[in-house]
């Protein structure tokens, strides 16, 4: 056998293994749900649920991606020390934010219906939550980060046109803007939330 | 007469800006993008702002917390009542802003539901399969007419709003709601200033009350409050504008790209 053959049997191996282990984004959106639809109707304190929705946040959320597009053109300024700071900071706040935020809904049934594909970095899986008789139906975009295909990540939820992401990051530049562009007052500001 | 003049003004004034600006689709969208609408009177709004918070905590939320534990086929009729009236406003922009088809079929809509669906309590449009509504107001023609929004403004118990879209809606005052003009301008025997006031009012308080929770949450979860509900009008408003909530058209990538080359 030469060197060709093995390269081509290599190569066939290599391109099998990453069909079998690539993870279509509507089908990670829907399994991320199910296991918070999961974790929410399970009997069991808020606290509790808090912690295991973390856990599920860290594994399919970008949080260090989701945390640099929050701070806008202000991450060009920072110092690597500040960033691992920010890096640090922000993903206490996003943890505690995002899960607080989940925490509220009980049984949440969320259908996921479609998905457009933006390029190879983007795709766009659409959702609708479910109404109920406290609140209509929702439709919620899921803009998912799909460089890696094996591992797809969560950029950002787009709820009924309203990008929470884009939203974050006009908050933290409007405590810039009051705050004369001091870095330092941002992280007060989200060191502040995290400990509350 | 005055009125009357003041109206048809207005009217020549918007379709020649319609004709003069085109529908550059690009140029209206960066326009409009939340983050180019400057916040010219921040410290007033920032005021205001809290003011209505007050006014909120006071009013609304209470209010809206009743509603909120009505039937639920109680609050659809309410809402979809609400929606029929606002077809008296959307109607004149869907032909200001030149779509002559919408216009057409909001008032077969709105002839039907206010006639088979007992005041709009009923949308039988729907169940007859016309398309989805989308309101329309002097606003979002404006826009559409290439006007830019000017600074952003917080109004007093209104709340969010830009200096275009306060400007444009003096429009339904001088003519341009036929609801207003029968309620409070004209003195008709079937209706009454108060209904006009009570349709606003319950308007507010179905709004406050669908978004409930959402808003309670937004409010526990900000760090800066203001600055969240500025960038949500801002963004509902973009696409409202252009009619869309398609994410690609609305979403700046750039940022997102950038962060991909660090």
């Amino acid at each position: 056998m030469n060197f060709k053959k093995i390269l081509i049997i290599f190569s066939l191996y290599i391109f099998s293994l990453n069909n079998v282990h690539s993870l279509e984004p509507d089908i990670f959106v829907q399994s991320t749900v199910n296991r918070a639809s999961q974790i929410l109707s399970e009997n069991i304190s808020k606290e509790e649920k808090i912690n295991k929705l973390k856990v599920i946040a860290k594994e399919t959320v970008d949080i260090k991606g989701v945390g640099f597009y929050s701070l806008g053109t202000a991450r060009k300024t920072l110092t690597d020390n500040q960033k691992k700071k920010y890096s640090k900071l922000f993903e206490s706040y996003f943890l505690k934010s995002f899960s607080s935020r989940l925490a509220e809904y009980t049984n949440p049934e969320i259908e996921v219906n479609g998905k457009k594909v933006l390029n190879n970095n983007y795709t766009i899986v659409n959702s609708l939550l479910v109404g109920t008789n406290e609140r209509p139906e929702v439709k919620i975009d899921w803009r998912i980060y799909t460089k890696n295909p094996d591992n797809p990540l969560i950029r950002d939820l787009i709820i009924e046109g309203l990008s929470l992401a884009r939203t974050q990051k006009e908050e933290f530049a409007s405590i810039l803007n009051s705050n004369e562009n001091d870095i330092n007052a941002l992280f007060e500001t989200l060191e502040k939330f995290s400990k509350n | 007469m005055f009125r009357k003049f003041i109206l048809v003004t207005l009217t020549v004034f918007m379709f020649s800006l319609n004709a003069n600006a085109g529908s550059d689709g690009n140029l209206i969208l960066k326009k409009n993008q939340p983050a180019e609408v400057k916040d010219c009177f921040e410290n007033l709004n920032r005021a205001t702002f809290a003011f209505n918070q007050a006014l909120d905590g006071i009013l609304f939320k209470p209010v809206a917390s009743i509603y909120r534990v009505l039937p639920s086929q109680v609050k659809a009729g309410v809402s979809n009542s609400l929606d029929n009236l606002s077809n008296l406003v959307t109607i004149p922009n869907n032909i200001l802003q030149g779509e002559i088809k919408k216009a057409g079929v909001n008032s077969g809509r709105f002839v039907i539901n206010t006639t088979v669906g007992i005041l709009g309590f009923v949308d039988v449009a729907k169940h007859l399969g016309f398309p989805e509504y989308e309101k329309e107001d002097y606003g979002q023609s404006l826009a559409a007419m290439g006007v830019g929004p000017g600074c952003y403004l917080v109004l007093p118990v209104l709340g969010p709003s830009t200096v275009r879209d306060t400007t444009a809606s003096i429009a339904n005052f001088i003519g341009g709601d036929a609801w207003y003009n029968v309620t409070v301008v004209n003195d008709t025997q079937h209706f009454s200033d108060f209904d006009y006031y009570a349709s606003r009012v319950t308007s507010g308080i179905d709004f406050r009350a669908k978004n409930y929770n959402a808003i309670e949450n937004l409010e526990k979860n900000s760090i800066d409050f203001y600055a969240s509900v500025k960038s949500l009008y801002l963004q509902d408003r973009q696409q409202k504008i252009l009619n869309t909530n398609k994410v690609i058209e609305t979403q700046d990538d750039s940022d997102w790209e950038e962060i991909e080359t660090q």
